[in-house]
């Protein structure tokens, strides 16, 4: 054979072309495997179906130890986008009751990664929640069908009895935020909403398990990855025992029927709630399962807002439940003593001013001022606490009432454990610098708030504190409604005790004020429980309102000594104190003491339950 | 023994070395987590040692025929086969619409498989022919015919890829004289196309500014950027081919200063007509042709007329491009637009190619361990036994096993052609050729295909790829070769 050098050199060009292109090959490689990290995730992603196992939620005990809240079994119908194939969408929609646009809209809002964040084809998404026990039964029967589509057993809060739906609170579908800002949730997971349920979520909610299963390219599950070397089993939630007494909260809650107000009843040695009614009040069980959403908005349609949560959402001109305070505040900084005597002449008449009151012309010392509610005494224990010699103005001496107010729990959040808690209103020099436009106001200008009308606003949970504190000469611990966590501490914030700015020896003045009051003032005519054994304290309030009116008010507790109970009743549009405040709110007592209410009394009850403040009310329907 | 000094043990080690290495890793493609063994013969793994043991069988025959068996043979070979590829397109099982198995009783085997070594038999006799120069062009067209008729069986068949093989023999027309020209040619054909098909729907990549016509669309940028390169291609055929380091540097300088100043002076100046990029384009090849037509009335030198052809069929492929693509069949394209990154299709023709890449990818330096791989347990690469196995090696060797088999595929495919080279006979030469080529076509056209460098064609991997009709197919073709070199002293 010829040799033909120049084409035997040729061998080196093919050669090195192939070696170039393995070259090339072994460069994609060293990115592929080595530079390239993405591919682990998607390898995993492709092989590791990872399904959470939810853990049973904490039930919910009233200080008795009877169940309040527990959970039942519910189905949600979830679907594996990637393993949907050849769907009988109408069968399906059959079976759901749901209509082909309700099923193509959710299937575009599963997918669309705007409106579920983080949407992934490999892993479950909620297709339905809560599926009924008869909805259930069908859909299993033809799940066969439907690849792709699974379902998932869930628990649905079940309520032994319709009580006290703004404190127990309920639980809805975790929204794309909350989704954000806490890793736990998924989409489709459920969170408490109102009450405890939201305030103790992170106690209730229990910690998730998971199984690691393995998962092969036509969805089928392989097993478990690593013999379930890597499952978590899942930690049921803690129970919470609430300090509510359910037999009382519910005795409340039938004498609130069909009057717009709240109740709290507090035990002033520990700060617990006994009782807490807003009212309107719903049945919890309205919001669960899958009408949830259409009750909801009835609520909230609702003329008379049974959702809001009066006893910390909704703040009212405290009335002459305020007058303790200004009282204490006079005998603390000097400005009076228990024996001054301060003149009514038919109310407080400066110059000439007149602030009106019911209870004639005469001089009172602190006691029967309390008793009698004389707002002539109270007008001029403010004008005397303002011109206090010991501070250069009046301006400087408000400020101080100001600290006085805020250290018996006004003018701001008291911190109950429970959503929504608003402040109520305390102001300041600097406020009414600015809305009387002048830095040299004189006391006569703001001598309303001293029967806690003008600006002062104040939850009915600040009233019941207030009224708390004076049982406990002197102090509160932050009204809270958890008595205790399972296998934890409750917070400490609510085993510290607060100490007002007014000694104890003050509000013994304030206590024989309230005292008298029952025996013979303001409360005597219904709310004096003498014959059933009870030294009852007590203060009426009747709050002025601009709409209509007046707002019927009672704050008091009992017994005198060592008392057991604090109670504050606030009826709106209810008319005077004693009309609807004094009866609900000595019942209450009446009840948690004795567990009874005496014969006597019987007509008092029965005239509450069915008694009605609606018709005075001016809620209407919004548009 | 004289057979056994001259025999080349280093193709059989590696070759043995493959085929275990295969072996073990058909086993781990199909294995499925349930601890089957790699003995069990209703596997694939099972089944491939019978395939063995043929192709044992197949080795022995072959390396007990004479030599002259082969070279006498040949064109009967070749004839015989040509015929089962024909009968096959009508008697053929159809699987996916190809044609190309044909099915006795439980077996089934693919007459294309045996098309490669029987061409390659035939073009060893035709180059082996008395005073056979290849530069004759009758010559040169008698190969390609030879080359062309079970291309276009099995095209008939529907299996295009197996065909696509065929055309890897033109490294060895090249190595026997063919002029480099035409490698130069695919090389620019397909860089014209790649370009032309890509940004003809995208827009080119940041940093590939063209000066001129900022608001041409898509389709028109894409276009001019091949404009602009044609003139280069065209100056490295002139520089390589028609051996003119003038001439090239020439046409290279105009078409830079052409472009270069036409694309500075739209910058600076406002054109008083609607001016477009692509007619200096067009000038500028055209300029490229007309040199190189002057320069062959100057030289009289053939070449430079092939390169002005070649140039015109450059411009012209390119504005055909767009239609031949259009006229590919629509799985072929969707291929080819996902390997170009035009689409995702990751659930239809770029769900393969992403899974292998998952695979691959996942494997990192060491892989994830013999029989731990996910991907190719859990099945979500296809094909993962057969045109896909790659994968697996990728997925539980990682880097270092990919490396590996590369290797010693190159140091086959290296000692092939150094063993093609020491031949005495062009008999032995061409066919050692042939089968180099085959076996770098196979090997470069499938791994590409794993790692997404290459569109998907569905051809083996030799040795690695469970089946019969390959693993003999392959068998049949590399010791053919080694019975012929380990012969090639013998005087005839």
């Amino acid at each position: 054979m010829q040799h033909n050098f120049e084409l035997e050199k040729r061998r080196f060009v093919i050669g090195g072309l192939v070696l170039l292109i393995f070259l090339i090959y072994i460069l994609r490689l060293f990115n592929l495997q080595i530079v390239d990290d993405k591919y682990q995730a998607m390898a995993r992603n492709n092989a590791f179906l990872t399904k959470t196992i939810y853990p049973a939620r904490g039930q919910i005990y009233d200080r008795n130890g009877n169940l309040l809240v527990y959970n039942q079994p519910a189905y949600d119908l979830v679907v594996t986008m990637r393993e949907v194939k050849d769907l009988d969408t109408l069968d399906l929609c059959n079976t759901l009751g749901i209509t082909r646009e309700v099923f193509e809209e959710r299937m575009r809002e599963i997918m669309d990664p705007r409106r579920n964040k983080g949407y992934s084809s490999y892993t479950q998404q909620t297709f339905v929640t809560q599926l009924s026990v008869e909805d259930y039964a069908k859909l299993q029967e033809r799940m066969y069908k439907y690849r792709g589509f699974e379902i998932r057993p869930r628990t649905i809060r079940q309520y032994m009895r319709s009580i006290a739906p703004h404190i127990l609170g309920n639980i809805r579908e975790v929204t794309p935020k909350e989704i954000q800002r806490d890793d736990y949730y998924q989409r489709g997971d459920y969170t408490g909403d109102l009450g405890v349920e939201k305030s103790y979520e992170k106690y209730l909610r229990g910690d998730k398990g998971k199984e690691i299963l393995l998962r092969d390219a036509h969805g089928r599950i392989k097993g478990h990855y690593e013999d379930g070397k890597y499952d978590v089993v899942p930690k049921a939630g803690h129970n919470l025992t609430l300090s509510i007494d359910a037999d009382l909260q519910a005795y409340a809650e039938s004498l609130m029927v069909n009057k717009i107000g709240a109740l709290v009843a507090i035990e002033p040695a520990s700060g617990e709630i006994l009782a807490m009614v807003s009212s309107p009040t719903f049945d919890p069980s309205l919001l669960v399962g899958r009408e949830r959403g259409k009750h909801y908005k009835e609520l909230l349609d609702d003329p008379f807002k049974p959702l809001l949560d009066r006893t910390i959402s909704a703040a009212y001109p405290p009335g002459s439940t305020f007058k303790p305070t200004q009282g204490l505040i006079g005998l603390e900084d000097g400005a009076i003593s228990p024996e001054t005597l301060l003149p009514c002449r038919g109310g407080f008449v400066m110059g000439r001013f007149r602030m009106g009151c019911h209870d004639g012309i005469a001089q009172w010392s602190i006691v029967p001022a309390i008793a009698g509610s004389c707002n002539g005494y109270f007008g001029w224990c403010l004008v005397n606490i303002l011109n206090n010699k010991k501070y250069k103005s009046i301006q400087e001496a408000f400020d101080a009432w100001k600290n006085y107010m805020v250290s018996m729990g006004y003018g701001y959040r008291l911190g109950i454990d429970l959503p929504g808690e608003i402040r109520g209103f305390i102001p300041n020099t600097a406020y009414y610098n600015k809305m009387l436009r002048t830095d040299d106001w004189k006391p006569i200008s703001i001598i309303s708030i001293s029967i806690g009308q003008g600006e002062i606003l104040a939850t009915p949970l600040q009233i019941a504190n207030l009224a708390a504190t004076i049982a406990n000469r002197g102090y509160y611990y932050i009204p809270h409604v958890i008595h205790s966590i399972q296998d934890t501490l409750i917070p400490d914030t609510f085993r510290i005790q607060h100490k007002t700015m007014i000694s104890p020896r003050h509000y013994e003045w304030i206590v024989k004020g309230m005292r008298a009051a029952a025996v013979n003032g303001t409360v005597r005519r219904s709310g004096n429980l003498d014959p059933e054994g009870i030294e009852i304290c007590g203060k009426t309030g009747t709050a002025q309102n601009p709409h209509g009116k007046d707002h019927s008010v009672f704050m008091g507790f009992a017994p005198m000594n060592q008392p057991k109970i604090a109670v504050c009743c606030f009826i709106e549009n209810g008319g005077f104190g004693a009309t609807f405040g004094v009866p609900i709110g000595t019942l209450v007592i009446e009840k948690y003491l004795n567990g009874k209410i005496s014969g006597r009394r019987k007509f008092a009850e029965e005239n509450m339950k069915r008694s009605s403040t609606l018709q005075y009310t001016d809620y209407k329907k919004k548009k | 023994m004289n057979f056994l000094r001259s025999f080349d043990w280093l193709t059989l080690i590696v070759y043995v070395i493959l085929v275990l290495a295969g072996w073990v890793t058909i086993n781990a493609a199909s294995y499925n987590f349930d601890g089957a063994s790699i003995f069990d013969f209703g596997r694939p793994s099972g089944k491939q040692i019978v395939w063995f043991g043929l192709a044992l069988f197949l080795i022995i025959a072959i390396l007990c025929l004479d030599s002259r068996f082969y070279m006498t043979y040949a064109p009967l070979i070749y004839v015989s086969v040509m015929i089962l590829l024909f009968v096959t397109i009508f008697i053929g099982t159809n699987i996916n619409g190809s044609h190309s198995w044909i099915k006795i009783g439980t077996f089934s085997i693919q007459p294309a498989e045996f098309g490669k070594f029987s061409t390659a038999l035939m073009l060893a006799y035709l180059f082996n022919g008395y005073n056979f120069k290849f530069t004759e062009p009758a010559n040169f067209a008698k190969a390609c015919m030879i080359v062309l008729i079970p291309v276009l069986l099995i095209i008939l068949q529907n299996e295009t890829g197996s065909a696509l093989v065929y055309f890897s023999l033109v490294l060895l027309f090249y190595r026997q004289g063919m002029s480099g020209i035409i490698l130069w040619a695919g090389f620019c054909f397909i860089l014209i196309f790649v370009l032309g098909i890509k940004y003809s729907v995208e827009p080119l990549p940041e940093g590939v500014v063209l000066g001129l016509d900022e608001s041409a669309p898509p389709s028109l940028k894409g276009q001019n950027l091949v404009l602009t390169i044609i003139p280069f291609l065209v100056a490295g055929m002139l520089a390589f081919f028609a051996n003119n380091y003038g001439a090239a540097g020439f046409v290279a300088l105009v078409a830079f200063l052409g472009f270069g100043l036409f694309g500075l002076l739209d910058h600076f100046i406002t054109w008083p007509f609607p001016f477009q990029y692509r007619w200096i384009g067009w000038i500028i090849n055209l300029f490229t042709v007309g040199y190189c037509a002057f320069l062959f009335l100057l030289h009289k030198v053939r070449s430079y007329i092939t390169v002005g052809v070649f140039a015109v069929l450059f411009v012209g492929f390119l504005y055909t491009c767009d239609f031949a693509f259009s006229k590919l069949q629509p799985h072929q394209r969707g291929r080819i637009e996902v390997l170009l990154g035009m689409k995702e299709d990751l659930k239809g023709a770029g769900y393969n190619v992403n899974q292998a890449k998952i695979a691959i990818g996942s494997g990192g330096f060491l892989g994830k361990g013999y029989l731990e791989g996910t991907q190719t347990k859990l099945a979500y690469v296809p094909e993962q036994e057969t045109d896909f196995i790659f994968c697996t090696v990728g997925e539980e060797e990682g880097f270092v096993g990919c490396v590996t088999v590369l290797m010693l595929y190159f140091i086959l495919i290296a000692r092939l052609i150094s063993l093609a080279e020491r031949q005495r006979t062009p008999f032995a030469q061409v066919y050692g050729y042939c089968v180099a080529c085959i076996f770098a076509f196979h090997v470069i056209i499938n791994v590409g295909m794993v790692i997404g460098l290459v569109p998907v064609i569905g051809i083996p991997l030799p040795f690695f790829s469970y089946g019969g009709s390959g693993l003999w197919s392959f068998t049949i073709l590399l010791f053919i070769f080694l019975k012929l070199d380990a012969t090639r002293i013998q005087k005839y």
